[in-house]
This record gives structure tokens, sequence and C-alpha cells, in this order.
């Protein structure tokens, strides 16, 4: 008798469990305009992406195009797949010592997998990541690119 | 020629009457079957692509997207345009393949579901075969689908193909019961298994109604072992596309394929027709006792769009069912059938006999 108890809940319980997961869906088929889907092409101008969306790397220059790049290519070391090499050149302050300072930032897009790390391991937080994903190019090269821009400097009072 | 959309009874006699004094009567006879086969042809083709366009678009809302949307308005087209690019593929036989079987399979699955699409009345006068064992007619052809499926998996000379085939017809062989048994209850309840008496019938109350408790169990047993019938998910299993491609059809291409496919969307609406004719109504209007008006109300929509409307309504809850349960592993099918289903069946026939013979239905 008991396991004919049993037998019965197990149908009504089933059965209830199935009505669940019929009310997470059907919630989803009748609340339309929560779909997800982007229609790509033509809203292109509204889009937005999310702010966790990981476009590319840039490297972000105020207003006088200064960046926060020390050159210490920590994030070259912790690039798993070699997408970031660091070109730095040594300069004499104007107190007579010598510094080395970034040449060149290059970002190989091609190779980066978008995991992140170097954006995480950079100790100034001069490289970002940014929204842009529209990254196709007609010639393999255009994706090799310098990240600070031309006669940019590095922000006063920046530790090194 | 009168034509009346409440009543196609007069169409069709006045289409036979006009054949009958035009040519022999052998001639009028196989005109008629050409005309009838032709019309059947051409609406389940059309019904087939608008339900692959529905499937697509119901399965992409369950998931919060959008579906096809390209091709046409709201991608209306892109069903067609599948089609198109189906008909251009090459045909391709698998080496070792039993060529003859390989072929007739597709042929078995598809007249199977043509045999079984001829006796659902469709509104009055629109039924082409009018059995007094209609029930048991469909039962038994629709379930010489399996035979196909089972000569597609053998033939294609692929493992995949076969273990694909043997699960679809441990699955049909079991859920066919409780079709019937379902079925058998409402014959109970009905007293008859022609579909005309049936809808007949249920002029004053659908059977869902009148026959309160175990119709409403009858037609969610049949839905659910309907669902199984038809290989659509939860019960996919035969074409598994995770575990097994695709099953039974993993071998065939082009047109071929088509027909299996085409025959998966045919079963679908005949599995929900039957239901719509035995549980829903038909094609009779929605009446409740004594509300006079609203009955007026209601006997203004004609008899086929009431037909369609509960057709898809039985169509998107077994779409629902797809795309929300997760698929049911083979030892699960058939304990779901032997243990669950079959004895709910049994009680609730006696249920349903019990309730016929005290009178306790409206």
């Amino acid at each position: 008798m008991k396991s004919f108890i049993e037998y019965i809940g197990s149908i009504f319980k089933g059965i209830w469990t199935l009505l669940i997961g019929m009310k997470v869906t059907g919630k989803y088929f009748f609340t339309p305009w929560k779909n997800v889907t982007q229609q790509y092409p033509e809203n292109r101008d509204q889009l937005v992406m999310f702010e966790r969306f990981r476009g590319e790397v840039i490297m972000t220059h105020n207003e006088n195009n200064e960046h926060l790049c020390t050159g210490c290519g920590i994030c070259e070391i912790n690039c798993p797949n070699g997408s970031i090499e660091i070109i730095s050149k040594s300069i004499l302050t104007p107190d007579g010592k010598k510094k080395r300072i970034i040449d060149q930032h290059i970002y190989h897009l091609g190779m980066c997998t978008f995991c992140n790390l170097c954006v995480k391991a950079c100790p100034t937080g001069a490289i970002v990541m940014g929204q842009k994903f529209e990254h196709a190019v007609w010639d393999r090269s255009l994706l090799t690119k310098v990240l600070n821009q031309p006669g940019s400097k590095i922000e006063e009072g920046v530790k090194e | 020629m009168a034509f009346n959309i409440y009543d196609f009874s007069n169409l069709t006699h006045t289409i036979h009457v006009g054949l009958q004094e035009s040519f022999s009567p052998f001639m009028a006879t196989t005109l008629e079957w050409v005309i009838v086969g032709t019309a059947y042809l051409l609406f389940v083709a059309l019904f087939g692509l608008l339900l692959v366009y529905a499937e697509r678009k119901v399965c992409a809302a369950f998931q919060q997207r959008l579906g096809p949307m390209r091709v046409g308005y709201w991608g209306l087209l892109q069903t067609i345009a599948d089609f198109i690019k189906l008909l251009m593929k090459e045909l391709i036989m698998p080496r070792k393949a039993d060529r003859f079987l390989y072929n007739l399979a597709p042929f078995i699955v598809i007249i199977a579901s043509f045999l079984a699409i001829a006796v659902i009345p469709f509104a009055p006068g629109l039924q082409s075969l009018d059995f007094d064992i209609g029930i048991f007619y469909l039962t038994a052809v629709s379930s010489v689908g399996v035979i196909g499926i089972l000569l597609a998996g053998w033939s294609s000379n692929n493992k995949y193909s076969l273990i694909g085939a043997m699960r679809s017809g441990a699955q049909i062989l079991s859920y066919e019961l409780s079709v019937s048994l379902s079925l058998l209850t409402m014959i109970v309840f009905a007293g008859s298994m022609q579909f005309s008496t049936i809808v007949e019938q249920q002029r004053g109350a659908w059977f869902i109604f009148s026959g309160h408790v175990p119709a409403i169990i009858a037609f969610i047993v049949f839905l659910i072992a309907g669902t199984a019938e038809t290989n659509r998910g939860p019960f996919d299993l035969a074409e598994a596309e995770s575990e097994l491609t695709a099953g039974f059809h993993t071998e065939y291409s082009g047109i071929k394929f088509a027909f299996f496919f085409l025959a998966e969307y045919i079963n679908l609406f005949i599995i929900s027709a039957v239901a719509t004719t035995v549980f829903l109504g038909g094609w009779m209007p929605l009446h409740f006792g004594n509300l006079e008006s609203f009955n007026h109300a209601m006997d203004f929509i004609p008899p086929i769009v009431w037909f369609f409307m509960k057709v898809w309504v039985v169509i998107f809850i077994i779409m629902w069912f797809k795309w929300t349960f997760p698929r049911l592993r083979v030892d699960q099918i058939l304990t779901l059938e032997w243990k669950y289903l079959l004895p709910i069946n049994l009680v609730n026939i006696l249920l349903m006999a019990l309730v016929v013979l005290t009178k306790f239905h409206f």
C-alpha cells in the first residue's frame, strides 16, 4: 500500500515539475519584447554592447594625448599567446636621469583570444577592453595595431 | 455551384454530379481520385512548409530569440528557400546500402502519413474517407510508418541509423498502445469509431467537457503518447542529434530526406487533428449549455476555421513540450509507457465505462 501511494505521488510530482518547466519557457514565449536577438546590420546605430563585452584591447588616452602606460611589459609576460609586444626606449629626464619609457605597444588582434589577462595584470590600468567588434579587414597586416597614439606621452605622476 | 463556407458537402456533391454527367463512371471516379489526391498533396506540402516555419518561430520565441527574419517579411519565405535548397541537393547512396529498401523507405513513411490524413474530417463535407471503423483504421495505418523507419535504418548500412531505427521501433510499438487505449476510452464514451459520428455527438459539448475527468486524463495521455509516436522531443531519441547524428535518416539527403522531414510534420498534424476531433469537438464551434447569444456568435465562425484553430492550439502545446523538456533516456521512455501510461490508461477505461454506465456526464 505504501508503495502504491508513492507511485501515485510520483505521478503528481512528475506532472508538477513538468508544469514548472513549462511555466519557465511559457514566460519566455509570452514576453516576446524581452527577446535578446539583435537585428545587427539594421540596428547598427542603436546597438549598445554590454559593459563586460570584450571587443579589443585599447589604451586610454586623455585629452592631452597622455596615457598611463609605463612600458613595464607585464602585459606582454601575461599574454598566453604572445599577442602583445612592448618596444621600449630610453630617454633622459630633465634632471639628467635615464628613464625607460614605452615606444610602441604592439597588439596583434589576430592572435588575441580576449582572455582579459593583460588588462587584469596591468599595474597602472593603462589598457582596457574596448567594445568595438567590427574588426573585419582586407589584409592581415591591418590586424597588428600600435596602441599608444603617435606623439603621446605618459601622464604626470604615474608611479613606475 | 453552391459554395458555402459553413458546409462543403454541397460543393463536393456538385463536383461529383458534374463529373458523373460529363464522363463515363470509370473516368469520373479516376478524375475524382486525381482531384482528391492533388488536393491532399497540395495541402500537405503547404501545411508542412507552414509548420516548419511555425516550429522555428515558436522554438525561437521559447528561447528568447526571433527566429528566421531575413528571407521575406519576418522570414516567411525561409522554408520555401530551404525546400528549394533541399531539392537541388545530390542524392547520395552509401556504399553497400540495400539499394531497393533504401529507396523504398521514405515512400513507406510518407504513404503511411497520407493514408492516415485521409480520415480526418476538416469541415462538414470535407472528409474523403468516412469509415465506420475510422479510428481503428487510423491507428492501423499510422503504425505502418514504423516499418519505413526500420527499413531506413537497416538499409543505410550505418550503425547509428540502425540504433536509431531500433529505438524508434521500440518506442512507437510501446506508445501505439497508449494512443490506442486513450482513443478507446473515448470510443467507449462516444459509442462509435466513425469520425463523422464522433464529431456530430459533440454538437452540444466537446468530449473533453462532457466526459470530464476520464476524458481529461485520456487527453493528457493521448498528448504524451502522440508526441512520442511522432518521434518528437522530448521523445526524439530515435534521431537524437547529439548521440546518433540524426538516427535513421543520417544517410538520406535531398528529396528523400525532405520526405522524412515532411512525414514527421504531417504526423504532428495528424496527432493534433485526431486530438482535436476526438477530444476538442472537431470542427464543432464552442457551445455552452444555454447561452443562446454566445452560441450563435460562435456558430458564425466557419467550421474549418474552428478546426484549424484547435489544431494549432494542440500543435502549439506539443511544440511547447518539445522546447521545454530534456530528452528521455531509452529506459526512461519504456518505464514511462509500461509503468505509468499503460496502468493509468487501463484504470481510465474502467472509469470511463463507469461514467457511461451511471450516465454521470453532461
